[in-house]
């Protein structure tokens, strides 16, 4: 009704924690719409306002109650050995248990954590500040110690790290009081904070070597771990952040069976099923009391195109594949709408990076004729090749479909799952990728377009490219990293050999009853950081 | 005195046995693309990495040393430790093991007095309705591949009526919940190998129920019940406690789609697991397992028909 003349009111936060107060000292509901009525409001949008303050003070975490989480894989592999980690079931145990120097945030820009802050000379010569009074679970005090043997172990091939690539770097690291860590890189990495907020990076005891239990500085100790079976989590009393965690118990058990892990969720067994495939996501919003989270990740399935063979060393051929991707119908059809458009280059709109300016690829079957004619592949078999039984397949066949209106002859090759990734992908002229989100812009280009990594999917050679790779990885001024890595996505958007239709969501599935999970986009459950941060509704 | 010969002879050939798989499941595993380190180092595998976690692990040494190393510490009861997770071989399989042959003996007890039951009386009711119908629900069951069977009883008893668990665990505390978590697996399990003991229970037993000297006690008046039970059965039990071992052996390590789908941490999943991680000492002492509990099965089974059988004992 009156609502037309209110449209772009929207409730300041301020207002709502206003309101919230209110409703806390007693306000009834109707009181407090008369009140917002009169001042001018219509009574739908006060409604609103109301409701959604109810709903935020429903949402005061409230203390207790045990939770049963199942992740999407378990083996005798697990572990509670940072370095060793190896998925994502690996990462959300070891969060309970450890906290990193730094930790991620919504935006992915690091954010202090056991470092109080952190400080550098030219982005090469780093300070840690580590905080004081924070203490493991077995009572011994957080010291700059822990931190030296928690980051040097990496390098040690012995260790078995699979950080030991992002360790390497690190020259010298050393404690410089008792509370003071300083690293010396050898090159300059504005990004170091966040390579120390990734899971591998999380703070051990000075010396340990005995993985058989966690010892950590983290929200939960470890009461059980047994790889391959379950470990369980309790709460930690003296956690220094305080007033956390709100659980009293996790239980983490894997379900490798995505079918099965959702059965047990919906049977009441478990609380929370990591990792859901679109597909079934649907299942979930039918059934009442259990909802699905969704975590707008950067998370990708690309068509490689090889700058090195024939025929995709065509820059015609690249652009009509590029201008045939209906990324609209991918989004819909393929990931249920759990996805968001991509431009063909790897940032996605959830990184700080993510450069807005650059215009939208559209979906134009007119321009990729155009491109398919000049590039002479009319009507010739043109083979890609692709993951059987895999979202990349569905993708393939949907550009398969794209190309058969425009005289595009596409012909899908189904290659088993079992030794995709070393015999197939990147090595015929054209395949399918799929690329896990990665914390940083500089990770992500730097493993999959640096003109001499292994990974340089399409390999792609820019001088350009390399060289603002290495400026943007010094600077620590954002506004002018922002500007480099903006150019940087505009040369993979227009020269690189990829398309990239949409961005993917990460989906965890859970009882409605659990509360407070937010977005981090490095991974499902808040970044795999779910556990500190969760409460039970009673 | 006889029959301890048979014994003693039958155990040394099965150690004898165990020694060949050992070797060939060792040379079987090391033919497999990679191995322990580049399971644990993963994508991050560079060659210096790998050649340095090697040696950590001992992995560097030639491969018919690490046999001899493993095998001596097995003779010395000292099974050697993960080289995934560094944790002694004995206390990963410890509790993997007991869950394992808990739901082994919980399908035992459930599938083979089903199984000789319906058996018995479908040999006693031959060509009835009777008869045929439990023949075509067993040979049916056993048709259906395990994963279906097991997913839509989950889905129908779990997640629609919620009588039962969609988890198993090797927890008993009550009866009602031990039927909540356990009735699914034990279940789907029995339809699994019950076909073939209640075929070979009823085809035994018509061999048997056809011969002269079954005619002649029937002719005697021989009660039906006594007849079966005291005249036939006896002569029969060889097969039939062979289809049973055969039946039970494969409880330890084929479970595995049942264990995936019911999540239970039983020893199947902990071989596979290992397989796919290439820890050699765990693969060994799940395989040396497999085939002792094999061979322990047949070699019962053999024993059974021995004292159930006169005529072989005097061979």
């Amino acid at each position: 009704m009156t609502t037309k003349r209110y449209p772009a009111i929207l409730p300041e936060f301020s207002d709502t924690a206003l309101i919230e107060t209110a409703l806390r000292r007693g306000a009834s509901r109707r009181q407090l719409i008369r009140w917002l009525s009169s001042a001018g409001m219509a009574t739908a949008m006060a409604s609103t306002i109301v409701a959604s303050a109810s709903r935020a003070l429903a949402q005061t975490p409230q203390r207790g109650g045990r939770i049963r989480v199942a992740s999407q894989t378990s083996s005798t592999a697990d572990t509670v050995d940072p370095a060793k980690q190896n998925n994502q079931t690996d990462y959300t145990r070891c969060f309970t248990f450890y906290n990193g120097l730094t930790r991620l945030d919504q935006s992915l820009t690091p954010q202090p954590e056991l470092a109080e802050s952190f400080a550098n000379e030219r982005a090469t010569v780093w300070t840690f500040k580590i905080r004081q009074g924070v203490k493991f679970h077995d009572g011994s005090p957080l010291t700059a110690v822990d931190v030296v043997y928690s980051l040097a172990r990496h390098k040690d091939p012995k260790t078995g790290s699979a950080a030991r690539a992002l360790a390497l770097p690190m020259e010298e690291i050393t404690a410089t009081g008792t509370h003071e860590v300083r690293i010396a890189l050898a090159s300059p990495n504005a990004d170091l904070p966040v390579v120390l907020g990734t899971p591998h990076f999380l703070i051990i005891k000075d010396g340990t070597t005995d993985f058989s239990k966690a010892v950590g500085t983290g929200p939960y100790r470890c009461q059980e771990f047994m790889p391959g079976v379950k470990s369980i989590a309790v709460r930690n009393p003296d956690y220094w952040k305080s007033g956390r965690p709100y659980l009293d118990e996790i239980e983490l058990i894997g379900i490798p069976d995505e079918t099965a892990r959702l059965n047990a969720l919906l049977s009441g067994d478990v609380h929370v099923a990591a990792s859901i495939s679109p597909r079934l996501a649907r299942r979930v919003q039918t059934a009442s009391g259990y909802a699905v989270f969704e975590t707008k990740a950067g998370g990708y399935n690309d068509v490689v195109m090889r700058k090195d063979a024939d025929p995709s060393r065509n820059p015609d051929l690249v652009l009509a594949l590029k201008h045939l991707q209906d990324r609209e119908q991918m989004r819909s059809a393929v990931f249920q709408g759990y996805a968001v458009v991509a431009n063909d280059q790897p940032i996605d709109p959830t990184n700080r990076f993510f450069f807005p300016g650059l215009a939208q690829r559209p979906f134009d079957p007119e321009k990729a004729r155009f491109h398919l004619q000049r590039s002479g592949f009319a009507n010739t078999p043109i083979p890609i090749h692709t993951m059987a039984s895999s979202t990349m397949l569905d993708q393939a066949v949907l550009l398969q479909q794209a190309g058969q209106g425009i005289g595009m002859n596409i012909d899908v090759k189904r290659m088993p799952a079992d030794g995709y990734w070393s015999n197939v992908w990147m090595k015929f002229p054209l395949t399918f990728g799929s690329i896990n989100p990665r914390p940083s812009a500089d990770v992500l280009f730097t493993l999959f377009f640096k003109s001499d990594s292994n990974w340089n999917e399409s390999a792609w050679r820019s001088e350009r490219f390399d060289q603002l790779l290495v400026t943007a990885r010094a600077e620590t001024d954002d506004a002018r990293r922002r500007q480099m890595y903006g150019e940087m996505q505009t040369l993979v958007h227009n020269e690189c050999g990829i398309g990239i239709p949409v961005f993917f969501s990460i989906l965890d599935a859970h009882t409605t009853k659990l509360k407070g999970l937010r977005a981090i986009p490095t991974g499902g459950l808040m970044g795999y950081s779910y556990s500190e941060n969760v409460w039970l509704e009673s | 005195m006889l029959m301890l010969g048979m014994i003693l002879r039958r155990v040394c050939g099965g150690l004898l046995t165990l020694l060949v798989v050992s070797v060939v499941v060792f040379v079987g595993a090391s033919i497999l693309p990679g191995d322990a380190t580049e399971a644990i180092l993963g994508q991050s595998a560079s060659p210096e990495a790998v050649a340095g976690l090697r040696q950590a692990l001992g992995l560097d040494l030639p491969a018919p040393e690490r046999y001899l190393r493993w095998l001596a510490g097995l003779l010395t009861g000292d099974p050697g430790i993960s080289l995934i997770n560094r944790m002694p071989i004995g206390q990963l399989i410890g509790p993997r093991l007991t869950n394992s042959l808990f739901l082994a003996a919980l399908t035992a007890a459930v599938a083979v007095p089903l199984a000789l039951l319906l058996g018995v009386t479908s040999a006693i009711w031959r060509g009835t309705a009777y008869d045929r119908v439990t023949n075509i629900t067993a040979v049916s069951l056993v048709s259906v591949p395990e994963f279906l069977l097991a997913t839509i009883g989950v889905i129908l008893f779990a997640v629609q009526l919620r009588w039962a668990s969609a988890m198993a665990t090797p927890v008993v505390d009550s009866l009602g919940g031990a039927l909540r978590t356990l009735a699914l697996p034990v279940l789907t399990l029995s339809f699994g190998i019950m076909a073939q003991m209640v075929r070979m229970t009823r085809a035994a037993l018509l061999g048997v129920l056809d011969s002269s000297y079954i005619e002649m006690a029937r002719l005697k008046g021989v009660r039906p019940a006594r007849l079966v039970l005291r005249h036939a059965l006896p002569n029969a039990a060889g097969p039939i406690a062979n289809a049973v071992a055969l039946n039970l052996s494969s409880l330890l390590g084929g479970v595995i789609i049942v264990e995936v789908i019911f999540s239970y941490p039983g020893l199947a999943k902990l071989a596979v697991d290992a397989v796919e991680t290439r820890d050699m000492p765990l693969v060994q002492a799940c395989a040396m397992i497999f085939c002792a509990a094999f061979m322990i099965l047949v070699l019962a089974a053999d024993l059974c028909s021995i004292l159930s059988n006169p005529r072989l004992r005097v061979r």
